[in-house]
């Protein structure tokens, strides 16, 4: 078995990356495409007289491949239907590192998650509170309730909008530009910023148009989403490209920490850098492109 | 827990294996074909075994077509097709950990 380091609830999630949990094919590599997270699907993706061999798949794939640095989530089914205490418990066995709920809309259901994952945390002996969740949203109840479902567990790292459903219902169809989204999005935004977690959009599924899915990245990256979901390895690279800070908006963070590290050494805490004034409210933006920077393989900086 | 009908798993597609179970009364008896038996046949065979011991299954008509599973998806197809032929809910609960591991 290959034992992984505890989850870490803030990390860098640019890609997500859903994989189907029953093609052996593709779960067994699924780490080289080089996604920050991968979601391992039980849902819709598993036909539903597949979902028990779906289980053994992800069970023992979660046991003997090597995932790297690579986030391995668990997307489980609806809690409408039978099979997600099952999912839950195979999940954490596997020792996955978090849990997406589907359909989320209410503070409750994550509540409800959050209690079987803690009761299969005692029964396989893994440490409480270590698997992680998320909540995708996908129906306008859940996107009023964004902010309770943000807040329900000390757990949750994110919430992600999940379209195709939301959608539907909205009567809308993908639009260039996308306004129909554009209240959805924001409210999500608003919600996951004020409760201080994470907030991802949702997939483009037109594999063909690199120029539609361009333009949403970009838009997603101007609203100030975290990440996005993804359905091909192929979009992988151009989410990286386009998150990626530039030199000059490193070279300023790097200015900027140094500077925090140097003046706080000294008991101050704010001061000018090139005139601009500094204090510790900058640090974590500027942590957060030094990180990005990184994991972006472009950082030549000496933090 | 015995093997009440035939339980199948897996699919003949690549890196993916199709077993099926069958209720028997003399033994275990394998019949592997696979895209890889040259270079892989023994090791299949030892995985599947290995798995049915685990299970404790004692009398069972195995077939296996493998089309370059990994030994995880292997073992994975077999336990599937056991609790299926055993007729368990599909919902579980399954023995993560314990049985299965």
């Amino acid at each position: 078995m290959i034992p992984r380091p505890k989850p870490e609830k803030f990390r860098l999630r640019r890609t997500m990356m859903f994989m189907n949990a029953q093609k052996p094919g593709l779960i067994k590599d699924a780490y080289v495409y080089g996604a920050d997270s991968i979601m391992l699907d039980l849902e819709d993706a598993v036909a539903e007289n597949q979902k028990d061999a779906a289980r053994f798949s992800l069970y023992h794939a979660l046991k003997t491949v090597d995932y790297g640095d690579t986030e391995v989530i668990v997307r489980i089914n609806g809690l409408d239907t039978p099979h997600w205490r099952e999912d839950v418990r195979v999940a954490v066995a596997g020792g996955a590192d978090g849990i997406r709920i589907a359909k989320t809309e209410s503070a409750d259901d994550v509540k409800t998650v959050d209690a079987a994952v803690t009761e299969a945390e005692r029964e396989f002996g893994a440490e409480e509170g270590r698997t992680l969740l998320m909540a995708a949203i996908e129906s306008p109840k859940g996107v009023l309730n964004a902010y309770e479902i943000c807040t329900a567990s000390p757990r949750l790292f994110g919430i992600a909008l999940s379209g195709g459903d939301y959608r539907k219902c909205m009567q809308v169809k993908p639009v260039p530009g996308g306004i129909e989204m554009l209240a959805a999005r924001g409210q999500m935004l608003i919600a996951a910023r004020a409760a201080g977690v994470q907030c991802f959009d949702t997939v483009f599924t037109d594999l063909d148009d690199e120029a539609g899915f361009r333009a949403e990245m970009q838009q997603n990256k101007d609203m100030g989403f975290d990440g996005k979901s993804l359905i091909n390895p192929r979009q992988i690279r151009i989410v990286h490209e386009m998150l990626a800070p530039t030199q000059q908006e490193i070279a300023a963070a790097d200015a900027i920490v140094a500077a925090y590290r140097e003046n706080a050494a000294k008991g101050i805490g704010v001061f000018t850098i090139n005139g601009k004034m500094i204090d510790i409210a900058f640090v974590p933006g500027a942590e957060r492109v030094i990180a990005l920077a990184k994991a972006s393989g472009i950082y030549e900086g000496e933090l | 827990m015995e093997l009440k009908t035939t339980g199948i798993a897996g699919t003949l597609e690549s890196s993916d294996v199709m077993v099926t179970l069958e209720p028997a009364s003399s033994g275990i008896s394998l019949n592997l074909e696979s895209t890889v038996i040259n270079q892989y046949g023994r090791q299949i065979k030892e995985t599947v075994l290995a798995t049915l011991a685990r299970l404790g299954v004692k009398n069972a008509a195995v077939t296996v077509n493998d089309h370059g599973a990994l030994d995880c998806t292997i073992t994975a197809r077999v336990e599937c097709a056991y609790y299926r032929g055993c007729q368990c809910d599909a919902d579980g609960p399954y023995p993560w950990g314990g049985e299965i591991a």
